[in-house]
């Protein structure tokens, strides 16, 4: 691991933790009164913030989860340097891709 | 009419890398140590046993090896303290190459030293000019937290990091990093951050905190290698690192 992405992994883990426990207690006080796809929806359509939210959570946890398995990978496999950052760093485009598509869904389509 | 005289069954490892355990029965002394015991097996029992040790009060740390599955410095570990039901469990270091018995290379260890760049390396000041460097300096009292160990490599024994991955430079040669970073009369302090962010540096330690926990001399490496790390973030912030 380099600096930058040492760097890059305590960012996005202290981004996320805030977000993560926002995320879970909105989950839990929203479903109170049971909720469906449509009243979802309909609070997170055209939201400035909500888009914001969770572009910003997407972002972090695929930079996050692809520079832990770009280690992980080091350690517990034979794969070399270039072979495991190569995986890691196209697991951060994928898993962005998936997440920015999810986060367009709810918010702007 | 005397107690009759207790005997420990201890199991060595024999052998190269592929070894095997071989059990040998030896009296039981007060006070004894774990060093006290192999120097026995090898006076009385088996003159061939091969082991390493040098000053026998914790000083020169040659004599670590596995107790019990436990990385530590046997010269000074009771075995009052470690014996578990009568027995002893006796393996070389692990994370090193085993030469014989309880002998192991320790020329990766000290290689690992050397990429770290844990040595001084002189400035350009005239000779002659003494550097003056305060007791209380904040610098100064970081090197001397991490300046006290005994090179016994019960460190790289007891990190998973080490085991994992063999290019990571492991918590004793890091920890001399930090010493010597922290001499601000060290000519190239920036070569020792490039030395430890290069390949399996500093940042590969996973903050397990192993080698704080076995360490026999009460160093604290994870937190040296810490230092390293929020160093090195920083001057390649400033662009001093390439």
């Amino acid at each position: 691991m380099t600096p930058l992405s040492y760097a890059l992994q305590r960012g996005t883990a202290m981004l996320m933790a805030p977000l993560i426990v926002i995320h879970l207690a909105v989950i839990i006080w929203a479903v109170q009164g049971g909720l469906s796809a449509e009243e979802i929806l309909s609070r997170t359509r055209g939201s400035l913030p909500w888009g914001v939210f969770y572009g910003l959570f997407v972002l972090a946890s695929a930079i996050h989860a692809g520079i832990g398995v770009q280690t992980i990978l080091r350690e517990w496999t034979p794969l070399g340097r270039l072979a495991s950052a190569n995986i890691g760093h196209g697991l951060i485009v994928v898993l962005w891709a998936l997440g920015a598509r999810a986060v367009y869904a709810v918010v702007w389509a | 009419m005397s107690a009759p005289e207790r005997i420990l069954q201890v199991d060595i490892r024999r052998g190269g890398e592929a070894g095997d355990y071989e059990r040998f029965e030896v009296p039981e002394r007060e006070n004894q140590t774990v060093l006290d015991v192999v120097t026995y097996i090898q006076r009385h029992l088996d003159a061939a046993l091969a082991y390493r040790f040098s000053c026998r009060v914790g000083v020169c740390g040659s004599c670590a090896m596995t107790v019990n599955g436990r990385p530590r410095w046997t010269c000074r570990t009771h075995v009052a303290r470690v014996v578990r039901g009568g027995k002893l469990t006796l393996a070389p270091l692990a994370n090193l190459p085993v030469i014989r018995d309880l002998v192991t290379d320790m020329t990766p260890f000290f290689e690992k030293w050397q990429a770290a760049r844990g040595r001084f390396v002189p400035g350009d000041g005239p000779r002659g000019e003494m550097a003056a460097v305060s007791p209380g300096d904040k610098q100064r009292m970081a090197a001397s937290d991490a300046i006290e160990c005994i090179n016994c490599g019960v460190c790289h024994a007891a990190c998973d990091v080490v085991s994992w991955r063999e290019d990571y430079l492991g918590p004793a040669a890091l920890n001399r990093a930090w010493a010597a970073w922290n001499d601000v009369r060290d000519g190239d302090r920036n070569g020792i951050l490039r030395a430890v962010t290069s390949g399996g540096g500093c940042h590969t330690c996973h903050t397990h905190q192993s080698c704080a926990e076995h360490c026999p001399v009460s160093l604290n490496p994870t937190f040296s290698i810490a230092g390293l790390k929020r160093e090195s973030l920083k001057a390649k912030l400033r662009g001093e690192l390439k």
